[in-house]
């Protein structure tokens, strides 16, 4: 088995790995850093954003005002400490990534421009046309080819940590294109590995989105901290789940049902704003938790279109007229002609909510530690929290630069405090026990079961048991389900024995890190009797602050137990528990 | 060692007969054979000019030769097939601002047949052809 | 929901077992709307766990799954099976060692792109405190279209010299150098054409415009490497022109470092 020695291994080369890569050159040129991903940099999931990245720099905005959307957005789950650092360092890291060459979109002026977006009462979010974290995901792997202190390996599958007497030692990988084992020794690791929302059918989410770096972090014991709450997005297209962005909604889009009614002011999001004047805060700029739920309700009322991919509503762009569509929306004008069949400037897009995003993630605390020594976590798969039981579209690309740079100068501070050093042979003896797992993999015998239908079935129990709403008896079936299917897991068995490049054995592992992160999921919402946010229960409608103003903590307890759950207080500095309002009611 | 990646290899003499967005290219490259070998014959004629009243009519006997008839015809089509594609290549190269773009490409091909017919107008008139 | 099956005939290779690549055919029931990812991916759940190529985002945005189909370099999740017959081909995209089935060796470009200097080069870098680079709509549109490559690599399979030279640096990445020269807030040109304006660089291209037309985000990079050659071309005559030639071209790139 190679081994490899470097100062800090960061797993995942998105938005987040890469901010932190370059942090890490910049804090200190002597550093050695290795940055891990499973597929070439550019190619991580992060390029698929839309919209845009939230951060106060207009004049007419205020640190407070992001602060209160922010937290009010979040149900209140959010951490406010987390939230207020987040927002004091927002402006800065974008205006850095502006001094490294993001095409930002611009006013007249040339200053940056920001356009509306869900749930911010003012206009805030840069935006890169609809290309927003396309462009940062390139900027930042364009800007990381500057510092040869980066050691890239692209096409690297990380497999587990390597923990030694309680600390984190480094990872073990397979790298593709040899098949071949290698360990990573490090005196701290960085987790930068993405969401997992490809365990549910209908997503955003591309096909790596496979949440393995949460799972490893759950694997060597750190809690998973409000894995319950999953975003939907309301406007996915039914057919592939490509994600028509919020920006359609902040440039004046309008969500109609069946008989052309903009159902929304049924729904506490009134009244009605005019078309074409979309305003902050209310109807269609009102938060997606809510958005998604109203199109639930419809649902259950009959109000929804049927297509041949299931219900749907309208999204309805056409009095914006094509000049402006083109100007500030050509990639989803693009998208919706070519995967619907619908061109938005003549006519209305079919759309449903779909899995987007997952709040929850690999307990941290403001410094982007774990509980861990040695393992730091930043971007979509740790959960600091800053998004709460409801994440604000266009908090999290800014989220991935600023957690991003503060985990690798905690991880820079770790080394040089604690003074740590790889214990090399305990490592070894770490990675050899693991490399004897996965050869395992490829010598269970042959049986009847298949990736693909295992998945399914997760596919099936997730999408009926642990979606939109929620209660106990779906939420029991599923957790009893997917104990089954982590059960069957251990019985699928690797059909392509060859070593180079080979997809089969990462799909195995891949569908193994999901199962046991929607276990945490399905278990988590389980056990939170109240509705909150994104998590909504039809069996306890209202959110009870006496009981669950908390974060659930969701820890591994072994293959075949589901996880622990515990409960650890939210941080509340200067915003107390209040009233949701997206009613426009208030000014 | 696992890996072994194999490399397709590309025929260095016949690579442009994969496919037609090659050939029409070749094509391109091709014409200007034939422009040269039409101006050999021009500074030809001129020579011959030179030479006196007999050596220009023989010159001119030659051109109406049927072989001399296709050629011509053939460089015509050839010397039209690499102006146009050259002129409808000519957007890519050649930006020019308009306000906060550019001069639309259509509108720059346009130009230059516009100012190709001029010229030839011009040329026409002072060879009093019209 | 309509239904139809097609034959997908795709090029295998397994370095272990095979001496040279081979055509496998695999007959797949598909719905209409479906792109050839999608019947890729259905070979790979339901025919065969064994089939090796590369995806993620299936939007046309993170370039992983470019391939070619029925000889042309397309990206395989915005090749819609309606636009095909029954019968479809997939290869690795041309041009690039296969690794494996339709995954392909990417060394060669990875190693390429940070010969070009993809970033923001400066004299002076400007502190965050200060703000924004100012950059009016028209700066940001003249280098907009160029930074909108994805690095799927079709223009590389589609380029004829690449395929018989491949030291030639190559349409994406010289479209990505002209990013940057093309940037108000860049001054980066001259390290840069010291790599471009050389050997295996925009002289290598002998304008087959291939790169351009299958480029799925409509980078143009032909477009840009003629620009470049034009302007290589300006400099070397600026150049010997003397103090005048200097004093035109820093009038000329005045504009860039006023800010
Ligand atoms: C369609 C879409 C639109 C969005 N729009 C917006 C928006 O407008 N505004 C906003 O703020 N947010 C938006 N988001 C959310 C935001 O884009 C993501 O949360 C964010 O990009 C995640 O970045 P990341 O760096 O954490 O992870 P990713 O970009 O997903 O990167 C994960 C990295 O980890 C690597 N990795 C994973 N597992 C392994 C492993 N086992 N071994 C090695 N490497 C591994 C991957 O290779 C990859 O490099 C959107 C999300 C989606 C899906
Ligand atoms: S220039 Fe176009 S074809 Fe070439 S890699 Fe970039 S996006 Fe792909
Ligand atoms: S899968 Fe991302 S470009 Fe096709």
């Amino acid at each position: 088995m190679e081994t490899i020695q470097t100062d800090v291994a960061i797993v995942g080369a998105g938005g987040a790995g890469l901010r932190a890569a370059i942090a890490l050159a910049e804090a200190d040129p002597g550093l050695s850093i290795t940055l891990l991903s499973k597929v070439y940099p550019m190619r991580s999931h992060t390029c698929a954003a839309e919209g845009g990245a939230a951060g106060v720099i207009k004049p007419d905005d205020s640190l407070d005002q992001h602060f209160s959307d922010t937290v009010g957005g979040g149900d209140w789950l959010c951490d406010q400490d987390a939230v207020e650092l987040f927002i004091n360092e927002a402006p800065r890291e974008l205006t850095r990534l502006e001094h490294w060459g993001c095409p930002w979109s611009r006013e007249t002026d040339g200053s940056v421009a920001v356009r509306p977006f869900g749930g911010m009462k003012i206009k805030r979010t840069w935006f890169a046309a609809d290309k927003s974290g396309f462009h940062i995901l390139h900027t930042l792997f364009q800007t990381s080819l500057k510092y040869p202190a980066i050691k890239r390996l692209d096409e690297v599958f990380t497999t587990d940590l390597i923990v030694v007497d309680g600390k984190v030692q480094g990872c073990c990988a397979i790298e593709m294109r040899t098949g071949q084992m290698i360990q990573v020794q490090a005196k701290a690791v960085i987790l930068c590995s993405g969401g997992g929302g490809r365990m549910f059918p209908f997503t955003t989410n591309g096909a790596i989105k496979t949440g393995d770096g949460m799972a490893m972090a759950y694997r060597a014991g750190v809690p998973l901290k409000d894995m319950e709450f999953v975003q939907y997005h309301p406007t996915g297209l039914p057919s592939t789940g490509i994600l028509l962005t919020e920006g359609c909604r902040g440039e004046g889009g309008v969500l109609r049902n069946k008989d052309g009614y903009r159902y929304l002011q049924d729904y506490g999001m009134g009244p009605e704003s005019p078309l074409g004047e979309p305003v902050l805060k209310t109807m269609e700029l009102g938060p997606r938790d809510r958005l998604s739920q109203a199109f639930w309700h419809e649902q259950q009322k009959g109000n929804t279109i049927q297509t041949q991919w299931g219900d749907c509503v309208y999204l309805d762009l056409r009095h914006l007229g094509e000049a402006k569509i083109n100007e500030r929306l050509p990639f989803v004008r693009d998208l919706a002609k070519s995967y619907s069949g619908v061109d938005m400037v003549t006519d209305m897009v079919p759309i449903r909510p779909v899995v987007h995003y997952m709040m929850g993630g690999i307990h941290t605390d403001i410094t982007a530690a774990t509980p861990l020594p040695g393992l730091f976590a930043a971007g979509e798969c740790a959960c600091v929290s800053i998004n709460g039981a409801n994440r604000l579209g266009s908090n999290s690309l800014t989220e991935l630069l600023v957690f991003g740079r503060r985990a690798a100068e905690s991880a820079v501070a770790y080394i040089k405090d604690s003074g740590v050093s790889v214990d090399g042979a305990a490592a070894n003896r770490e990675a050899t026990a693991v490399e004897a797992r996965i050869r395992a993999l490829f010598d269970r015998p042959e049986g009847d079961e298949t990736t693909a239908g295992l998945r399914q079935e997760m596919f099936d129990t997730m999408e009926g048991g642990a979606g939109i709403y929620r209660d106990e008896a779906s939420l029991t079936a599923t957790t009893a389900k997917l104990a089954e299917l982590r059960q069957r897991w251990q019985t699928l068995s690797v059909r392509d024995k060859s070593a180079v490049f080979n997809t089969d054995v990462m799909q195995v592992l891949e569908l193994g890190a999901m199962l046991d992160l929607a276990e945490t999921v399905a278990s988590s919402a389980l056990e939170r009797k109240e509705s909150r946010g994104s998590h909504q229960r039809l069996d306890h409608t209202e959110r009870d602050d006496t009981r669950y103003l908390k974060h659930s903590m969701a820890s591994y307890r072994g293959e075949t137990a589901p996880p622990a759950i515990d409960y650890l207080d939210v941080t509340i500095t200067k915003s107390q528990p209040g009233v949701r309002d997206y009613s426009g009611a208030k000014s | 060692m696992s890996r072994k990646p194999f490399v397709r290899p590309v025929p260095a003499t016949t690579w442009y007969m994969r496919n037609g967005r090659y050939l029409r290219y070749m094509a391109r490259e091709v014409s200007s054979l034939f422009i040269g070998l039409y101006m050999a014959g021009l500074a030809m004629g001129l020579m011959r000019l030179a030479q006196g009243p007999d050596a220009w009519n023989a010159y001119l006997t030659a051109l109406s030769s049927p072989l001399a008839l296709v050629f011509h015809v053939l460089a015509f089509a050839f010397a039209t097939y690499h102006a146009t594609t050259w002129f409808n290549a000519t957007p890519k190269a050649m930006r020019i601002r308009w306000g906060d773009g550019y001069v639309p490409g259509p509108t720059v091909v346009r130009a230059h047949y516009a100012l190709w017919g001029l010229v030839s107008l011009v040329i026409l008139v002072l060879v009093g052809v019209i | 929901m309509s239904e139809r099956t097609i034959e997908l005939e795709i090029l295998r290779y397994n370095p272990a077992t095979d001496e040279a690549p081979w055509y496998q055919t695999y007959t797949v029931p598909c719905q209409e709307e479906w792109v050839v990812l999608d019947a890729i991916n259905y070979v790979k759940d339901h025919l065969d766990s064994s089939l090796s190529y590369r995806w993620s985002c299936h939007m046309a945005v993170c370039g992983s799954c470019g391939m070619m189909i029925n000889g042309e370099p397309m990206l395989s999740c915005k090749a819609f099976l309606r636009d095909f017959g029954r019968k479809i081909r997939v290869e690795p995209l041309s041009h690039f060692p296969i690794e494996r089935d339709l995954v392909v060796v990417l060394d060669d470009f990875m190693e390429k792109l940070p010969r070009v200097k993809p970033y923001i080069v400066r004299d002076q870098e400007k502190p965050i405190e200060e703000g924004e680079y100012k950059q009016k709509p028209f700066e940001l549109y003249e280098f907009k279209q160029y930074s909108m490559c994805i690095n799927c690599m079709l223009c590389y399979a589609a380029c004829p010299q690449y395929g018989l030279n491949s030291e030639f640096i190559g349409p994406a990445a010289l479209a990505l150098a002209h990013r940057y020269n093309k940037d108000s807030r860049d001054e980066g040109r001259d390290q840069r054409e010291e790599i471009t304006a050389a050997h295996d660089g925009i002289w290598e291209c002998s304008f087959v415009g291939a790169c351009s037309e299958v480029c799925p985000k409509a980078v143009d990079p032909a477009g840009a490497i003629q620009q470049m050659k034009l302007a290589s071309t300006m400099d070397w005559y600026l150049e010997r022109l003397g103090g005048v030639g200097a004093r035109v071209k820093r009038s000329l790139s005045s504009r860039r470092t006023s800010k």
